[in-house]
């Protein structure tokens, strides 16, 4: 296919090498700006999300709020009340919470999910007493939803009957350590002692000293929940995507859905405002690829205005010629995304090495996305051929006699 | 008698019409070239005689006239149309040989059959080795142009010329910047291909020697013709 216009492309960038090397220089340099670019800040977000959102799921599901009817219909009309005060929101589980978590945890974007009971509390320990808010997990699904294994600084995420997990900051408060006996108890019962199993650290002090994790029974039966779950934490496939799928899983329940943007609402406004940074310059870079792209192939129009004379005189169309400065504009496109690519790749592998976090840790994870090369070499050869045009047209509309004058 | 291959009836040529500086540089030419015949256009320079082999080879329209070349009138087609009828029907040889620097001397013979079929295809790779054998360049297929001389650069462009087997062959000055034994050369090399193939040639030359040697002469002064005279070998 486009075999002439192919050979007449190909051979037309061959001559011209060196023009040709810088620009596909050019072009790559530009591609892998934009890889690094987006690979940087897809990984720093995606850290900044895991970092930020500690133990938080990235979609919650919950029991809807209880709300008064205040309006009664009488024969006559309906009869309003002039002021209707809010109703306190008691701790309830999920209405057939397990058929509703085996329905979520089918689809094909949610990655895991686990039932919690969560409620306040006390911890108490001598003579101090904490105010708490028990978390009562199922440790495999919950670790597959919050990573909280990766944040246990002592310890296991083991939990038997009678033990508990407890923050770093908790546990200096408390003065205990592993093995330690703590007492938990709720407004609605009288407690018993737990045997603390594992220290977790979340980053964060005032998280550090609030969550205590216990058995899933556990918690059901200290917050007087029997059987039931206050939340379905779930983990999505793609952390960005959380907003949509939260909801499309509404058209699934009655229950309340709630992403982490929408509970970390100055989070989420602070990484779009990031992406539409990034945006603009990946954009511009963009645009000054194909300007680049525009300025050399104007040159190589000039400089082939006899050939194209020629070939015009001995039978090429418009169209042939049209085709010729287009596929050159592409392959340049495509070449440099490549190229770029690879490049970008590297500066991303090095970075992730080099660029560290104020604790030392890695800034960011290194994420290979297929529809982020793809997404780049469909720029590029967008911008390749979009940058040809101008050059492309100038070339067909030579005119042959003069040309070959020239 | 040969049919006509080139009908030119009082073809006018303006530039830069309807502007100040509207300059008529054909003023009403009129002749008909047959199939085989040998012609050569000959005058002074600014007599009008590039501009006319142009219209001749449809690189550029005439103002007015009319102009049937291979019994299809092409004065008012499209550019479309012209790009066909000059890839199915002309051959061009330029002064200045006029080859692509980046392909070989056997790409660029082969060129014309590229645009044509899209692809080079057997039959004319063939040919093209024939012709090239025939201006006695076999030896040179894979040399780019600009590793040989003008006169051999000259015969690969009248292979590129004849590789679609045109009925009429355009040469602009082909000897025109060789010497007078390359000239005499090539100038027996188109003649040979005239005879052999009975390709029609038009060819504008300054050379009154060369001229001779045709079947016929047009002269042209100030874009009109002043002599249209056939040789005895017509």
């Amino acid at each position: 296919m486009l075999k002439f216009e192919r050979t007449l492309a190909l051979r037309f960038l061959r001559e011209g090498r060196m023009q040709t090397a810088l620009i596909i220089g050019g072009t790559s340099i530009g591609v892998s700006l934009i890889i690094f670019i987006t690979g940087v800040l897809t990984g720093v977000q995606a850290d900044l999300v895991s970092r930020t959102l500690g133990t938080q799921a990235h979609v919650v599901v919950r029991p809807p709020d209880e709300v008064n009817h205040p309006q009664l219909l009488k024969d006559d009309g309906p009869v309003v009340f002039a002021t209707v005060q809010a109703r306190a929101q008691r701790l309830r589980s999920i209405d057939q919470w397990q058929y509703l978590a085996a329905e979520l945890a089918a689809l094909p974007e949610v990655a895991a999910l686990a039932p919690t009971v969560s409620g306040p509390g006390f911890v108490l320990r001598g003579e101090v007493d904490k105010s708490i808010t028990v978390v009562g997990i199922d440790p495999q699904p919950y670790n597959r939803v919050t990573k909280l294994n990766e944040k246990i600084v002592m310890g296991s995420l083991a939990l038997n009957a009678d033990d508990a997990i407890i923050g770093v900051e908790l546990a200096k408060d408390l003065g205990v350590s592993l093995g330690d006996k703590i007492h938990l108890q709720t407004a609605r019962s009288a407690g018993s002692a737990f045997t603390v199993r594992g220290v977790y650290d979340l980053g964060n002090r005032e998280a550090n000293r609030r969550f205590v994790y216990v058995n899933l029974r556990t918690g059901q039966a200290i917050l007087d929940l029997t059987g039931g779950a206050s939340s379905l934490d779930i983990a999505v496939k793609d952390v960005f995507a959380a907003a949509p799928i939260a909801t499309a899983l509404r058209q699934h329940t009655d229950q309340k859905v709630e992403s982490w943007e929408e509970t970390n609402h100055e989070l989420f406004t602070a990484l779009s405002n990031q992406t539409i940074m990034t945006r603009i310059v990946r954009s511009f870079v963009a645009i000054i690829v194909a300007i680049g792209i525009t300025s050399v192939l104007v040159v190589s129009v000039v400089q082939k205005q006899k050939e194209i004379g020629i070939l015009r005189a001995i039978g090429a169309s418009r169209g042939d010629i049209l085709r010729v400065f287009l596929l050159q504009g592409a392959v340049i496109g495509v070449v440099g995304a490549i190229c770029g690519s690879i490049i970008g790749t590297g500066l991303m592998a090095l970075g992730s090495r080099v660029l560290r976090a104020a604790d030392g840790s890695a800034l960011f994870q290194v994420h290979f996305s297929l529809q982020l090369y793809a997404g780049a070499a469909l720029v590029a050869l967008v911008f390749g051929l979009l940058a040809a045009t101008v050059p492309a047209r100038r070339a067909a509309a030579l005119d042959p006699a003069q040309a070959i004058r020239v | 008698m040969a049919s006509p291959i080139i009908e030119l009836d009082n073809i006018r040529k303006t530039y830069n019409e309807g502007t100040p500086i509207a300059q008529e540089v054909l003023h009403g030419v009129s002749f008909t070239v047959h199939e085989g015949e040998f012609t050569a256009l000959i005058g002074p320079s600014g007599s009008g005689k590039s501009t006319l082999l142009n219209i001749l080879g449809l690189l550029e329209p005439a103002t007015s006239g009319s102009y049937r070349l291979n019994g299809q009138e092409v004065t008012q087609a499209s550019e479309a149309d012209r790009t066909r009828a000059r890839l199915a029907t002309v051959g061009f040889v330029f002064q200045f040989h006029h080859l692509l620097p980046a392909f070989t001397v056997l790409e660029n013979v082969l060129l014309p059959g590229l645009i044509r079929d899209r692809t080079y295809t057997p039959a004319c790779r063939v040919e093209a080795l024939r012709l090239l054998e025939a201006v006695g360049l076999s030896h040179a297929v894979s040399k780019k142009p600009n590793a040989l001389s003008g006169g051999m650069q000259q015969r690969v462009a009248i292979a590129r010329a004849l590789i679609l087997t045109p009925k009429l062959v355009l040469a602009d000055e082909p000897t025109g910047n060789l010497d007078t034994q390359t000239a005499a050369d090539i100038f027996a090399l188109l003649r040979r291909f005239n005879q052999e193939r009975g390709t029609a040639f038009v060819i504008v030359t300054h050379d009154p020697r060369l001229a001779a040697r045709c079947d016929r002469q047009i002269r042209l002064v100030d874009g009109v013709i002043v002599e249209d005279l056939r040789g005895p070998s017509s």
